[in-house]
């Protein structure tokens, strides 16, 4: 036997399975930790796009519990229409099956790969089948799969089937054991936080080893399904025109004023001639290289470019904005979705946000939320051109710090939605560098920065009012009787500076020895009636004069008082208390007074 | 209170900084306070008395902001603590003085660097040094060694001390306040101040104040304001030439440099500070080579410094540029105490002998 036969003998097809048996790092399960995420994301991705098809909003169950020493149960359970009995076992049980692979539209899972692959990566570890619950509607009943995947074949293998109570009227249940740990709870909670804000539509309640936690949705509207368009003549590829041909029997004009976008008659025949065709010729009769002709002039035709309204779900400024101050408290918060746009013949838009201030961390760098159809990207950060397009912007020209990405409590937010999000690998975790979706990541940037920066200084602005009512009504006293008490002399009334600097309505409030004490000094020129909130834990049932309503709402007292003060006058309030808390003066406009709580450090 | 004018010096002018701002207050203005501006911009090399000292910049702080209020909050609580110190004539020293604001609220310093400041400003503001506000450093003070007669007025009544005859064989040390010391007299020809405690020590043991009649004191490194102030003093009531005596690397001229001109950290005080007559001993660059000493190379550390004060108005001499210009080409630098390589006598038999009687002094033995 030659070498060659006995080569021979060992050459044989790979299935797919088997092929991401021995690459699990391509799908995102390369350790046990990311499998558990991976796993979920599929399955929540898998969840959204099944609501939205079916035009409801979401309610999505994420349940994760150990069942032995790193053995884990995860369970994802929505109410989208449900899977019928006959593909269960091939959604799940079968790489590479997918009803979204071959539609040219916005969604989030493509390929087919993502939960079936988390479903042989259970096989692998842990050797027990996926447990599927499924019921397309109330009149229907509810079906239990248990499937697993021929590893040799690629095809499902059914370990059990059965009709079960369940009692939700139409969705879908998968439960996964794999071996795992939940070493990235953090990362896993971050990835459902940040699928939240882009899916505002979305409510996601999760189980983590009995800790629960809530997602809830800003909106009450489901998201109108991406409409599946056709293709666009500059983005397609011969393979694709060639299988498109093969299926045709319509002449050549025809052919491509059905089954691309933006075609018409007089292009189509204008495509035919300049790729040297008759227009009336069958499509079927081209041979391969008038096929290649007739891309050539295809991408060289001058067509316009592809719808991006229809095809494209942006989540839009208002709802982005909402479910950011939702999940993020922050002082500014500012959304921008740029209008489509166009790559080699694809559809894209981005949408962006900028947060400031607030709970985000002051120190270190900005946090980075990127997005490509709704979904979340949580790994190589550093290999995305969102965030390439990020650390190329000159933030300092907008007031913040930098050292490569921005530094400071700043939250930026970039989604890119697309027909066909350019990704770097089939793990999906970072965009490929399209100097066209980099214009735009870049463009909407700038933009949100300059609003950024109109925030930034009006806040400085205020700030230094703030540091100057601050000095003049609460230091400067403490100065006075500090140097009173140095020349021994009486302590100088300090109420002449305030007026002279201030020009406003200035309240102080004051707590020395158990009483509280509220001082409302009028040094403007006008008569100043207002309404004064005390919100502290005090009751301030003694308070002279009373206050005209008093709310509690857990323990916080609200005392309101209206008030009048003629100019140079001074009103005051006492009570018995322990002070703290805020105040709050409404009635006259916000320039005109200064609140100082001489308590506060 | 003892030593009554100083004391009642510095008590009025405090006092007086508080006075301006209750004027200033009853007027219904903002309380404030001009000072010389303290940034190295604004401190000069000043020819004529040859010391470093503040320029003529000066910033106003009023108490418009909340930071410049409060700092005006802090020395206020400062003078009233310090009348109160002079008044009971009780002393504390800075860092106590740090640890005193604790009870201050708002006015309490975040951290001791800043009450020292405050403590300079004020020392600017009433031009006297913190010793007449009855603070002290916590550094020991340097030691003396030699043939000299002064009077201290301690806590505990005055004490008449000669610096050799009534001190163990670590010297005299100098008090932490050099206005509380009275020389009586002195049978030196000149004063020798030496970087390490080693080199001191063995110009004791070698007996060379004794010999060569010098009054030899321990700088213990970059000196502290009471050393750099008692050199002053002896130079300038005695009229004896000072010498310097360090390591050979650009860190010790640097010490030399602070005990002639001033530092910049206390420029406001240069006048009383600096001994401009001062004169460098050693160790030479050249000194490297012509003894061959033992030698380290030079670090890029120690090269950047020897760069730098080749640029540096208080050594631009063509002495220095001559000597810094041969250790940058030696690559060298050597400890005094590298002259033990030619024997324990060689730095008091040879060396200083002759370095000495090239600067020009007379040795009468």
């Amino acid at each position: 036997m030659t070498l060659a036969d006995e080569l021979a003998r060992q050459q044989r097809s790979i299935s797919v399975a088997e092929f991401f048996e021995k690459n699990k790092h391509l799908l995102g399960f390369d350790s046990p930790t990311r499998g558990i995420i991976t796993t979920v994301k599929e399955a929540v991705d898998n969840a959204l796009d099944a609501c939205e098809e079916a035009g409801v909003l979401p309610d999505i169950y994420v349940g994760i519990l150990r069942c032995g020493q790193d053995v884990f149960r995860i369970i994802v359970e929505d109410n989208g229409p449900g899977i019928v009995p006959e593909q269960i076992p091939f959604v799940f049980g079968k790489l590479l099956y997918g009803s979204r692979f071959h539609q040219i539209r916005q969604s989030r899972g493509q390929q087919g790969i993502g939960i079936s692959a988390a479903v042989l990566y259970a096989q692998l570890t842990t050797g027990l089948p996926t447990i599927v619950i499924s019921r397309t509607g109330p009149a229907l009943p509810a079906y239990r799969y248990l499937v697993q995947i021929d590893i040799q074949t690629n095809e499902p293998r059914i370990a059990g089937k059965e009709v079960v109570e369940w009692d939700r009227t139409h969705g879908t249940r998968v439960q996964i054991e794999f071996k795992s740990t939940i070493a990235a709870k953090k990362k896993l909670l971050e990835y459902l936080k940040y699928t939240s804000v882009v899916n505002p539509h979305a409510r996601i309640r999760v189980e983590i080893d009995g800790e629960t936690f809530l997602f809830e949705r800003v909106s009450d509207e489901a998201i109108t399904c991406p409409k599946a368009i056709k293709p666009h003549p500059h983005g397609i590829e011969i393979g694709q025109l060639m299988r498109m041909i093969a299926a045709s029997s319509s002449p050549c004009d025809e052919f491509l004023v059905s089954n691309f976008s933006r075609i018409g008659k007089k292009t189509a025949i204008e495509i035919c001639q300049s790729a040297g065709l008759s227009p009336r010729s069958p499509v079927m009769s081209l041979s391969p290289q008038d096929q290649k002709n007739l891309l050539a002039a295809m991408q060289n035709a001058r067509v316009p470019a592809p719808p991006t309204q229809t095809c494209l779900s942006p989540i839009g400024e208002e709802l982005i904005t909402r479910s950011l101050e939702k999940e993020f408290q922050m002082d500014f918060v500012k959304a921008r979705t740029r209008p489509g746009s166009v790559y080699s013949g694809h559809p894209f838009l981005v949408e962006a946000a900028i947060g400031y201030g607030g709970k985000l961390s002051p120190d270190g760098n900005a946090t980075i939320l990127r997005f490509a159809n709704r979904v979340p990207l949580m790994y190589q950060q550093g290999a995305c051109a969102i965030t390439a397009c990020i650390a190329g912007i000159t933030w300092k020209n907008y007031n913040i710090a930098q050292s490569g990405l921005p530094l400071g409590p700043v939250l930026i937010l970039v989604h890119v939605a697309s027909t066909n999000v350019p990704f770097t690998s089939e793990s999906k975790d970072a965009i490929a560098g399209i100097p066209e979706i980099e214009r735009e990541i870049t463009l909407v940037l700038q933009e949100l920065g300059r609003e950024l920066k109109t925030y930034l200084s009006q806040r400085d602005k205020n700030r230094l009012a703030e540091d100057r009512a601050r000095a003049v009504c609460a230091i400067i006293p403490d100065i006075a009787s500090k140097v009173a008490e140095i020349v021994e002399m009486p302590v100088p009334d300090t109420s002449l500076i305030e007026g002279r600097i201030m020009r406003r309505i200035v309240v102080k409030k004051v707590t020395r020895d158990g009483r509280v004490r509220i001082e409302v000094r009028n040094h403007t020129g006008t008569r100043g009636a207002i309404s004064l909130y005390d919100i502290s834990p005090d009751a301030g049932r003694d308070a002279v004069p009373p206050p005209a309503i008093v709310t509690e709402v857990e323990g916080e007292y609200t005392k309101m008082w209206q008030l009048e003060v003629a100019p140079g006058e001074m009103w005051a309030a006492e009570y018995g208390g322990s002070g703290g808390g805020t105040v709050q003066v409404r009635g006259v406009s916000p320039e005109n007074v200064a609140v100082v709580d001489l308590d506060a450090e | 209170m003892q030593n009554d004018t100083l004391e009642k010096k510095a008590y009025e002018r405090l006092i007086s900084i508080a006075m301006q701002w209750y004027r200033q207050m009853e007027e219904g203005t903002i309380p404030s306070i001009t000072l010389p501006t303290r940034t190295k911009q604004n401190i000069a090399y000043d020819d004529e008395s040859e010391v470093w000292k503040l320029g003529d910049r000066e910033s106003v702080r009023s108490a418009h902001t909340a930071k410049s209020a409060l700092h005006l909050l802090k020395m206020s609580y400062v003078i009233w603590f310090l009348k109160t110190q002079l008044r009971e004539n009780r002393s504390s020293t800075l860092r106590e003085l740090y640890y005193i604001s604790e009870g201050w609220k708002k006015a309490k310093f975040s951290a001791q660097d800043e009450s020292n400041y405050l403590i300079e400003d004020l020392e600017i503001l009433t031009d006297l040094q913190r010793e007449a506000f009855h603070l002290r450093p916590e550094e020991d003070g340097a030691t003396i060694f030699g043939p000299l007669r002064l009077k201290e007025m301690t806590r505990r009544g005055e004490r008449v001390i000669h610096c050799q005859e009534d001190v163990g064989e670590a010297g005299y040390q100098i008090p932490s306040n050099v206005e509380n010391i009275e020389f009586l007299e002195h049978d030196a020809s000149c004063v020798i101040a030496i970087e390490t405690g080693g080199m001191f020590a063995r110009l004791i043991e070698n007996g060379f104040d004794e010999e060569y009649n010098a009054i030899l004191v321990h700088l213990k490194g970059q000196p502290a304001r009471s050393t750099r102030r008692m050199l002053h003093r002896i130079s300038d009531e005695f009229h004896l030439p000072v010498y310097v005596f360090t390591d050979g690397d650009p860190w010790s001229y640097r010490i030399y440099a602070s005990v002639a001109y001033g530092a910049i950290k206390s420029a406001h005080m240069s006048e009383l500070l600096a001994t401009p007559r001062a004169q460098f001993i050693g160790v030479q660059p050249s000194d490297i080579r012509d003894y061959n000493l033992p030698a380290d190379a030079l670090t890029e550390k120690d090269i950047a410094a020897l760069q730098s004060e080749l640029s540096d108005p208080r050594f631009a001499s063509d002495y220095w540029k001559e000597q810094i210009s041969l250790q940058l080409s030696l690559g060298l630098k050597s400890e005094q105490q590298a002259f033990a390589a030619r024997g324990l006598d060689f730095v008091t038999r040879e060396y200083l002998p002759r370095r000495l009687s090239d600067m020009g002094l007379v040795i009468r033995s």
